[in-house]
C-alpha cells in the first residue's frame, strides 16, 4: 500500500487548543468544592454491560507502537506514585524507594530516548503516615512529592478524630498529597451527607495538601455507588479520586475506572474543576499503564495525561516499564535484574 | 527537540499499521486477476471483467470475471450435480464439513480481515475483532444445525440449488450468514459477491477446497446487477436469498413471482435508537457509536434515526458532540482507526447529496471540527455527521443514507416514543436505551422490528435470527428460524397440480330463471362478515352459489375491493386480540370449537349439499374441522418461541410475534376444513384475518358466521369477504396495511400474489396451484403453519449489576 501520508493521523490535525496543547502546563485550579447537590447524580444508574463493552474496546480501538509507545511509557513513569504500604516497611526500604523515585530508568536508556535533560522521576512516593519523614528528607531537593495514606488506611473504621489527627500529622512531617480512605458502610447504605460531610472535614485537615481520596470501589460493588461516591468526594473537595487501596479483592479495574472519570466529566461540567484521577491496585504491566493513559485520552482528553492530573499507584509496574523501555531501545527482549530495584 | 520529546508533548497516538505483506503475496499469487468459482475450481478471467479498488486509496487491486447467462447456467450446473451427494451426506459428515470451514477461517482469520478491510476500507479493528470472528461463529453454529437437522427438522428436506447475492458491506459476514445456513440444511450455492468487494469470498472458495468441501457445493459468480438478475432468472434455483437494497429487492420479488423459488429478503432500515431520560447517558453515546460510526454507516441495521427523550437531548447532543471529536477517520489499516473508507466514490456522492439535501431543508448538521481535512484527501473518506431538529417527515428520517450519518429528533412520551420509531416503512432493528425494565421491555414488544437491542446495539450472533419486519423484507438469518428458509416440506416436492375451479362470472342477473333456482322459501342472500357483523357488499352486486349438481342454492355477496379495505380496517383496529394471553385466545377457540360440533349436523348437510360428499364424508370433514379449532386451540398458550445466550449476562427472546392483519385467499376443496385449517393458526397466534372462503363453495364458511358470534370471537378478528378469489386477493395483495398473504388457489393467482406482494413487501405463502390434503395432518396442519403465522422477533436483553 503507498499511502504517503498517514491518514489515522489527520485526525489529529485541529487547532493546538483542542487538543490540549497549551494548557498542558497551566496550573490546575484547585478544587474548591461545593454544596452537596444529590440532583447531580441521583437519578445516575449505570449501565454495567455497556461499561464493560466500552472498557473492553478501548483498548482495540487504539494501539500505540514504536517510538509512541516508548514516549508513552516515559509518561506513565513520570505519573506512577511509586507505593510501598506494607506492614515490614522500613526506612530503608523507603530510601531505597525514593532513589529508585529519583533515578527510575538506566541512564543509558534515558539516553537512547535523547532524554537526558528531561530530568525523569516518578509521579511521587507513597507511603504510610510513619515513613513520612523518611520520604520527605530522601526526596529533598528532587520535587517529588510524598503522598501518605492516612485516616486509619485501609479499611477508614478509625475513629473520625484520629483519622483527622493522622492527616495533621503527615502534612506536618511534610507530605504534600494525602491519599485518605472514605467509610464504606456511608456509601453502601446511600447516606451521603455523612460521606461529603466527612471528606469535607479531611480536605481542611489537609491544608495545602492535595487530597486524594480513595473509594475503595472493589468493596463498593455497583458501578453506580462508584459513581456516586465520586461525584460526592469532589463535591466534598477531593483533588483527586482513586480507585482503590489495593489491600480490597478486586482493585483498579477499567470499568470501574471508565465510570470515575465520566464522574470527574460531569463534576468538570457543572463546576468547571478539573479533578484528578488515580488507579491503583493490582496494575503491574506496562500495558495496563497504556490502556490507562488510553482511557484518560478518550474519555477525558490531552490534560489528564499529565502527573498533575493522573497518576498510577503501582508497585511493581515501573519494572516491566523499564523492561519494555529497554525492548524498545535495544530490540532485545529484557529482563528484571538489568534494571535497578526500588 | 527529538523525536519521544516531541511525542511527550503531543501524546499523540503515532501509525500502528497493521501488516498487509501477506494479502499483497495472495493477490500477487492470483496475477490480480480472478474468475468464478465452479466446481470446485476457478474458471479463466478471460472475457469481460471488472476492477476492484481500495476505496481508501483508489488503487487497483484486482480484476475480477463479470458472470454471464453463461457463467450462471454453468454455476448452477456444478451445484445441481454435487446437490445429490452432498444433501444424501449423513447430518454428522455435513457438520464434519462445515466444522472444518470454521476452523479454517480461523486459522486464515488475520488474512481475511485484512483481505477484507483493503477491498472493503472497514477499519481493521473491525474485520479483525468483529467480521471474521462472527464468521467463524456462524459456521461453528450451523455446523450444529446440519448434524441435527432430521432431529430437528422431521418430514423437512433441503430446498434444493440456492442463488444466494449479497452486500458489499460486510462481504465475508453476509456469505457466512448465507453460506452456513444453506450447507447444514444439505443445500448447494451459486453466490454472487458484490462487485465492489468479491474478493474475501474469492478467499474463501481457496479455503473451501483447502478443508475439502466436494466440488460444486459452493459456487461463485462474479459480477454486477446483470449477473444477479440472471441468477434470479435462472430456473434451476429452488431459493433466492437477497440481502441489499429494498429497490432491488422488490424487484427480485417481482421477478421470482410465480417461479415456486422460496425466497429470503433482507433490505434496507432506517432503525431508531431510543434513548429515554432514565438512560445511562455516557453509555448511550458510545451505543450511537457502534450503532451509526460503525462500519462507516454502511449497516443496514443501523441506528440511523436517534430518539431522544425531549428533557436530555440536548445534554445528551452535547456528549455526542464532544464524543465524536475523539473519532478517527483514516487509514482503515491502522489499528486506531474508528471509521475507515466508504466503499466507492459513487457511495460518497449519494451520502454527500443526502447530507446536502438535508442542510438545504433547515435540519442542523454538526461534524467534528477536523472533518474539513477530509475533503481533497485521496480516498472515501466521509466525516461522522449529526443531524438535530430533523423532522420525522424530512428525507434525513424516512430515507436510508448508508453512511455515517445519525439524523436526531425529540419526543415527550414512550407512547410517542413507539409512534415515531414505526413511522417507517422499514422495520429491521431497533435499539433502545433505558434503566427502567418497564420502559425497555414495553418498548421492545410495541417497535416493529426484526431485532431489537436494548441497552446494546448491532450485535449478532449466528443462533440469533436476524431479519425484518415491513419493507426490511422477510426471512431470517442465524438460529433455528434461519434454518427453515433452507428446508421446504418433504411431501411438498411431490404435490400434485390444485383443482381450481374458473374465476367468477360478471355478476349480471341471469337472463332466465337459474337451474333450481324457484320455487323457494324465504329469499336469502348471504351478506358479508366484516367486524363481527353482516354487511352487505359494497357493490351491490351478489352472485348465485349452486350446490354439487348445479342447482342454483342461494346468492352470495360479490365482493370488492371496497369491501376489503373495510375489512382491513376493522382487522387492524381489533388489536386487543393479539394483546390478549394465549390462554385467553384458547378459550374463545375452544368454545368455537364447542360451537361447532354443537352445529355439526347442519355442517355436514352443508358440505353434502355443496360437494356431494357422502354423509359419512361430510361427517368426516366436520369432525376433522372441530379437531382443527381445538389444534391451534392447543397451540395457542404454547408456541412461545426460545430464549438464547449468545453472550455472557444476556438473554436473547427469540419472540413470535404476529403479523397482525393477514390476508387469506382459501383453496376450493375441502370448504370448511380448508378455511379453518387456514384462519385458525392464524388467530390462535394473535393475527386478525381477513379471509376470502372458497368462491363457488363459500356457505360452509359463512355458517360460520353466527358460530363466530355465539363463541365470543371478538368482531374483526375474523372477516370473511365471499366473491372472486383472483380479484380479492389482487387487492389484498396491493393493501398496505396487510402485512402476510396467504394465497391458496391457482398457479396464476400465486404469481399476481407475490409479483403484487412487492409493494409493501409483504410476507407471501402461496401453493403455486398445488393441492393440500387438509385431510391429512402432515399437510394441513403443524408447525409450517405456526411459523408462517408469525415473525420472529430477536429481543437482546443485557443484565448486570
Amino acid at each position: 500500500m503507498n499511502v504517503k501520508t498517514d491518514p489515522a493521523r489527520m485526525a489529529d490535525a485541529r487547532p493546538a487548543t483542542e487538543k490540549g496543547l497549551v494548557p498542558v502546563h497551566s496550573p490546575i485550579r484547585r478544587n474548591e468544592g461545593m454544596a452537596l447537590d444529590p440532583a447531580l447524580f441521583e437519578a445516575m444508574d449505570v449501565n454495567l454491560s455497556a461499561a464493560e463493552r466500552r472498557a473492553a474496546t478501548l483498548t482495540t480501538r487504539r494501539s500505540v507502537k514504536k517510538a509512541w509507545q516508548a514516549a508513552w511509557l516515559v509518561r506513565a513513569i513520570e505519573c506512577i506514585d511509586l507505593t510501598t504500604l506494607a506492614g515490614d516497611d522500613t526506612p530503608g526500604r523507603v530510601e531505597r524507594l525514593c532513589a529508585k523515585a529519583r533515578h527510575p530508568l538506566r541512564d543509558d536508556l534515558v539516553e537512547a530516548l535523547g532524554l537526558s535533560g528531561h530530568r525523569l522521576h516518578t509521579g511521587a512516593v507513597c507511603v504510610y503516615p510513619a515513613m513520612v519523614p523518611t520520604a520527605v528528607k530522601a526526596l529533598k531537593g528532587s520535587g517529588i512529592p510524598v503522598a501518605s495514606v492516612a485516616t486509619g488506611f485501609p479499611a477508614g473504621l478509625t475513629p473520625l478524630p484520629q483519622r483527622l489527627a493522622e492527616i495533621r500529622y503527615a502534612v506536618g512531617e511534610g507530605a504534600a498529597e494525602i491519599d485518605i480512605v472514605v467509610t464504606r458502610a456511608h456509601v453502601l447504605t446511600g447516606n451521603w451527607p455523612a460521606l461529603y460531610d466527612e471528606v469535607r472535614q479531611m480536605r481542611e485537615a489537609c491544608g495545602e495538601a492535595h487530597l486524594k481520596t480513595i473509594l475503595a470501589t472493589g468493596e463498593l460493588k455497583t458501578l453506580t455507588n462508584v459513581y456516586k461516591a465520586s461525584m460526592v468526594a469532589m463535591m466534598a473537595g477531593a483533588d483527586f479520586i482513586k480507585t482503590s487501596t489495593g489491600m480490597e479483592a478486586v482493585n483498579a479495574t477499567l470499568p470501574v475506572s471508565l465510570v470515575m472519570v465520566r464522574a470527574i466529566r460531569a463534576y468538570l461540567e457543572a463546576t468547571g474543576y478539573r479533578i484528578g484521577f488515580k488507579p491503583a491496585g493490582g496494575i503491574r504491566a506496562a500495558k495496563d499503564a497504556l490502556a490507562w493513559l488510553i482511557l484518560m485520552k478518550e474519555e477525558l482528553g490531552r490534560d489528564w495525561m499529565e502527573p498533575d492530573l493522573f497518576r498510577l499507584g503501582a508497585s511493581s509496574l515501573l519494572g516491566d516499564i523499564e523492561r519494555q523501555i529497554e525492548h524498545f531501545v535495544t530490540g532485545r527482549y529484557s529482563s528484571a535484574d538489568r534494571h535497578g530495584m526500588g | 527537540m527529538n523525536q519521544i520529546q516531541d511525542i511527550l508533548r503531543t501524546m499523540e497516538y503515532g501509525p500502528a499499521p497493521e501488516e498487509d505483506a501477506h494479502v499483497r503475496a495472495w493477490l500477487k499469487r492470483h496475477g490480480g486477476r480472478f474468475g468464478h468459482f465452479i466446481g470446485g475450481r476457478f474458471t479463466r478471467p478471460d472475457g469481460k471483467t471488472f476492477k476492484v479498488f481500495n476505496p481508501s486509496t483508489g488503487e487497483e487491486i484486482g480484476e475480477v470475471a463479470e458472470g454471464t447467462e453463461k457463467d450462471v447456467d454453468k454455476a448452477v450446473k456444478a451445484a445441481a450435480s454435487a446437490f445429490a451427494k452432498w444433501s444424501a451426506l449423513s447430518g454428522n459428515e455435513r457438520a464434519r464439513h462445515l466444522y472444518a470451514l470454521a476452523r479454517s477461517v480461523q486459522k486464515h482469520a488475520r488474512f481475511l480481515a485484512v483481505l477484507e478491510t483493503i477491498d472493503n476500507g472497514k477499519p481493521i479493528r473491525e474485520t479483525r475483532d468483529l467480521d471474521i470472528p462472527l464468521v467463524a461463529r456462524h459456521f461453528y453454529h450451523h455446523a450444529g444445525w446440519a448434524e441435527l437437522r432430521d432431529e430437528q427438522f422431521p418430514g423437512y428436506v433441503p430446498a434444493g440449488v440456492c442463488g444466494q447475492i449479497i452486500p458489499w458491506n460486510f462481504p465475508l459476514l453476509m456469505l457466512a450468514w448465507k453460506v452456513a445456513p444453506a450447507l447444514a440444511a444439505g443445500c448447494t450455492v451459486v453466490l454472487k459477491p458484490a462487485e465492489h468487494t468479491p474478493l474475501s469470498a474469492l478467499a474463501f472458495a481457496e479455503i473451501c477446497n483447502e478443508a475439502g468441501l466436494p466440488a460444486g457445493v459452493f459456487n461463485i459468480v462474479n459480477g454486477g446487477g446483470e449477473t444477479g438478475a440472471a441468477m434470479v432468472a435462472h430456473p434451476g434455483f429452488s431459493k433466492i436469498a437477497f440481502t441489499g437494497s429494498t429497490e432491488v429487492g422488490r424487484i427480485i420479488r417481482k421477478q421470482t413471482a410465480g417461479t415456486g423459488k422460496k425466497l429470503s429478503l433482507e433490505l434496507g432500515g432506517k432503525s431508531p435508537f431510543i434513548v429515554f431520560a432514565d438512560a445511562d447517558l455516557d453509555a448511550a453515546v458510545e451505543g450511537v457509536v457502534d450503532a451509526i460510526w460503525f462500519n462507516q454507516g454502511e449497516v443496514c441495521c443501523a441506528g440511523s434515526r436517534a430518539l431522544v427523550q425531549e428533557g436530555v437531548a440536548e445534554r445528551f447532543y452535547g456528549k455526542l458532540r464532544e464524543r465524536m471529536e475523539k473519532l478517527r477517520v483514516g487509514d482503515p489499516l491502522d489499528k486506531s482507526t474508528d471509521i475507515g473508507a466508504v466503499v466507492a466514490p459513487v457511495q460518497i456522492r449519494s451520502i454527500t447529496a443526502k447530507v446536502e439535501a438535508g442542510v438545504r431543508e433547515g435540519a442542523s448538521l454538526f461534524q467534528p471540527s477536523w472533518a474539513k481535512e477530509l475533503s481533497g484527501r485521496p480516498g472515501c473518506f466521509f466525516p461522522p455527521s449529526l443531524f438535530t431538529n430533523v423532522s420525522p417527515a424530512s428525507p434525513l428520517a424516512q430515507e436510508e443514507i448508508f453512511g455515517p450519518v445519525l439524523a436526531a429528533m425529540t419526543f415527550r412520551t414512550p407512547g410517542e416514543a413507539v409512534q415515531l420509531a414505526n413511522n417507517s416503512r422499514y422495520g429491521l432493528a431497533a435499539s433502545i436505551w433505558s434503566q427502567n425494565l418497564d420502559t425497555a421491555f414495553d418498548t421492545a414488544r410495541r417497535v416493529k422490528a426484526g431485532v431489537v437491542w436494548i441497552n446494546s446495539t448491532n450485535l449478532f450472533d449466528g443462533a440469533v435470527g436476524f431479519g425484518g419486519y415491513k419493507e426490511s423484507g422477510f426471512g431470517r438469518e442465524g438460529g433455528r428460524e434461519g434454518m427453515h428458509e433452507y428446508l421446504t416440506p418433504a411431501w411438498l416436492k411431490k404435490a400434485k397440480p390444485a383443482r381450481v375451479a374458473p374465476p367468477l362470472e360478471a355478476p349480471l342477473p341471469a337472463e332466465e330463471g337459474l337451474p333450481g333456482s324457484a320455487p323457494r322459501a324465504l329469499d336469502r342472500t348471504v351478506k358479508l362478515y366484516i367486524d363481527g357483523k353482516q354487511a352487505r357488499p359494497d357493490s351491490g352486486y351478489s352472485y348465485p352459489v349452486f350446490d354439487h349438481s348445479g342447482k342454483a342454492v342461494t346468492e352470495a355477496g360479490f365482493g370488492n375491493r371496497k369491501d376489503i379495505r373495510n375489512a382491513v380496517e376493522a382487522a387492524r383496529k381489533t388489536e386487543g386480540w393479539s394483546g390478549m394471553t394465549g390462554h385467553a385466545r384458547a378459550q374463545v377457540l375452544y368454545f368455537l370449537a364447542e360451537n361447532l360440533e354443537l352445529r355439526g349436523d347442519e355442517f355436514a348437510a352443508r358440505l353434502r349439499q355443496a360437494t356431494g360428499a357422502s354423509p359419512a364424508q361430510a361427517k368426516k370433514e366436520v369432525a376433522a374441522s372441530v379437531a382443527r379449532v381445538m389444534y391451534y386451540a392447543a397451540w395457542a398458550d404454547k408456541y412461545d418461541g426460545a430464549v438464547r445466550g449468545p453472550q455472557p449476562r444476556m438473554l436473547s427472546l427469540a419472540l413470535p410475534e404476529p403479523f397482525e392483519v393477514i390476508g387469506i385467499s382459501c383453496p376450493d376443496e375441502a370448504p370448511l376444513l380448508s378455511f379453518l385449517s387456514l384462519a385458525l393458526p392464524a388467530i390462535a397466534m394473535g393475527n386478525r384475518v381477513v379471509a376470502t372462503p372458497s368462491p363457488r363453495q363459500p356457505l360452509a364458511a359463512c355458517d360460520l358466521y353466527q358460530v363466530l358470534d355465539t363463541s365470543d370471537v371478538p368482531g374483526g378478528v375474523v372477516n370473511i369477504v365471499t366473491g372472486d378469489r383472483d380479484q380479492l386477493a389482487s387487492v389484498m395483495a396491493k393493501h398496505d396495511d396487510i402485512a402476510a398473504h396467504w394465497y391458496f388457489g391457482s398457479a396464476e393467482g400465486s404469481a399476481m400474489v407475490e409479483r403484487e406482494s412487492a409493494g409493501n413487501l409483504k410476507s407471501t405463502w402461496v401453493n403455486n396451484g398445488k393441492a393440500r390434503d387438509w385431510h391429512d395432518p402432515t399437510e394441513g396442519q403443524g408447525e409450517e403453519f405456526l411459523f408462517k403465522a408469525n415473525r420472529i422477533k430477536s429481543i437482546w436483553t443485557p443484565f448486570g449489576v
